[in-house]
């Protein structure tokens, strides 16, 4: 075939008919306040971490609420625990962190 | 008509009933704890949406009600009921039987030094949107110097289980726009940030005031909550959010810091709610008989309820609320 320099590339669209909520799924069973994110970053301002990684739990709880795979920015997480501080809606998100870890065992 | 009819609070939703009371043939007794009428409206300089002078409001109740009985600086030290009577007694030693009793006992700000950081009480240029009312009436306030930069803390103590209240405020959102827009015009040299999680602009003209902050009066508007605030070392603040929208940790230098503290239930009716055995909802405020029906109606009959000590209102549905009860007493003593 002819190369005209062209070439599809991949869509970035989130679909939710196809994504996989499985990890999601199980974390609302152990987790069950994580239904309860309403997104307004307190956890990622206050995280000591994120000026220099870009850790943002707040954009872990979303990608998980979108079936993406969260482990690459996990492992920026230092478990200092500053996050559960400040969550306007008392989630324990350091808990939440190591209920992920063990969703991936 | 002699049926005594006690009003308890003097803030605009106990004078609007009183007003409307009067016009019916009524002669309606307010008890007011503070030694003024008027309420916290009395305490705002210019009430959205249209600019009005709280002192227009306050000044046009007051002349329309010089028929009621009121009781400034008395508080209820007890009520309870005997029959189809409610007897209160008052803390200058005058008791009352009543056959209807309307509370009009309205809202707390929050306190905000509960929210230790945002550091109100802690640092000096950390005010809240009364404090900046304060200001704009006229009163001088030697923590606000002309300030380069200013920013604006939504939801503080609304929407916030650890402050114990999980409930929207409502007005503070466009309240805090108004201010923006008010500050801007004092200082039109400041930058103003605003902080919100989401923008909740619901009512008559709301949104003119948001567009207007934007496009002429340059407002930021940054999508993230506030989740600390420190001194820098030449006695700025430094104020940390995330960026929501951009994805990125954020953080600013400002010279004031308003922080915008939502409504709670008034405390101090604790005593009469156990006395006169009324219900709580579970969000804080005063149980109505039915939340779409029965807004005005307690549990007990003879009680009633008008303005935001049923939840958190804006003043012209706590007038509204006010005329509607003094409806509501009207027809239940011409039943009774």
């Amino acid at each position: 075939m002819a190369d005209f320099g062209f070439k599809l590339s991949k869509s970035s669209t989130l679909d939710l008919d196809k994504v996989d909520l499985k990890v999601y799924n199980l974390l609302c069973k152990t987790d069950p306040d994580i239904k309860t994110c309403m997104a307004c970053g307190s956890c990622s301002a206050t995280c000591t971490a994120a000026p220099f990684s870009g850790m943002s739990m707040r954009k872990v709880i979303l990608a998980l609420q979108r079936g993406q795979d969260v482990r690459p920015m996990l492992g920026k997480c230092m478990l200092c625990g500053k996050c559960t501080m400040v969550c306007p809606r008392a989630i324990n998100t350091r808990h939440l962190i190591l209920s992920i870890c063990k969703c991936y065992d | 008509m002699k049926d005594n009819i006690v009003i308890i609070g003097g803030g605009v939703a106990g004078m609007e009933a009183a007003r409307q009371l009067i016009a019916l043939g009524h002669k309606p007794i307010i008890v007011e704890k503070s030694n003024s009428l008027g309420g916290h409206v009395a305490s705002w300089y210019k009430l959205f949406p249209d600019m009005t002078p709280a002192s227009e409001i306050i000044a046009r109740l007051t002349k329309e009600i010089s028929d009621a009985n009121v009781f400034t600086g008395t508080k209820v030290l007890s009520m309870t009921k005997d029959k189809d009577t409610y007897s209160l007694t008052l803390d200058n030693g005058v008791t009352i039987a009543a056959k209807a009793v309307l509370l009009a006992t309205g809202f707390h700000l929050f306190d905000a030094s509960k929210k230790e950081e945002y550091g109100y009480g802690v640092y000096d240029k950390v005010i809240t949107n009364r404090d900046l009312e304060a200001l704009f009436r006229g009163e001088k306030d030697a923590r606000i110097d002309n300030p380069k930069a200013v920013g604006f803390v939504h939801c503080v103590g609304s929407r916030d289980l650890k402050a114990g209240n999980s409930q929207c405020s409502k007005v503070c959102c466009m309240t805090a726009v108004k201010q923006a827009i008010e500050m801007k015009e004092k200082f039109p040299q400041a930058e103003i940030y605003c902080f919100y999680m989401d923008l909740r602009l619901f009512g008559k003209k709301y949104e003119d005031f948001y567009i207007n902050a934007q496009r002429d009066f340059g407002v930021h508007f940054i999508r993230g909550r506030v989740s600390e605030v420190g001194e820098t070392f030449d006695g700025r603040l430094q104020v940390k959010a995330e960026d929501t929208l951009a994805g990125k940790p954020l953080k600013v230098q400002v010279d004031t810091l308003v922080l915008m503290s939502g409504m709670v239930c008034n405390p101090t009716v604790s005593d009469l709610v156990r006395q006169a055995r009324l219900d709580i909802d579970d969000d804080g405020f005063l149980k109505s008989r039915n939340n779409i029906f029965d807004i005005l109606e307690s549990n007990r009959p003879g009680v009633f309820y008008a303005g935001a000590c049923t939840g958190t209102k804006t003043v012209p549905e706590t007038l509204a609320e006010a005329r509607a009860a003094a409806l509501e007493i009207h027809n239940y003593l011409k039943d009774g």
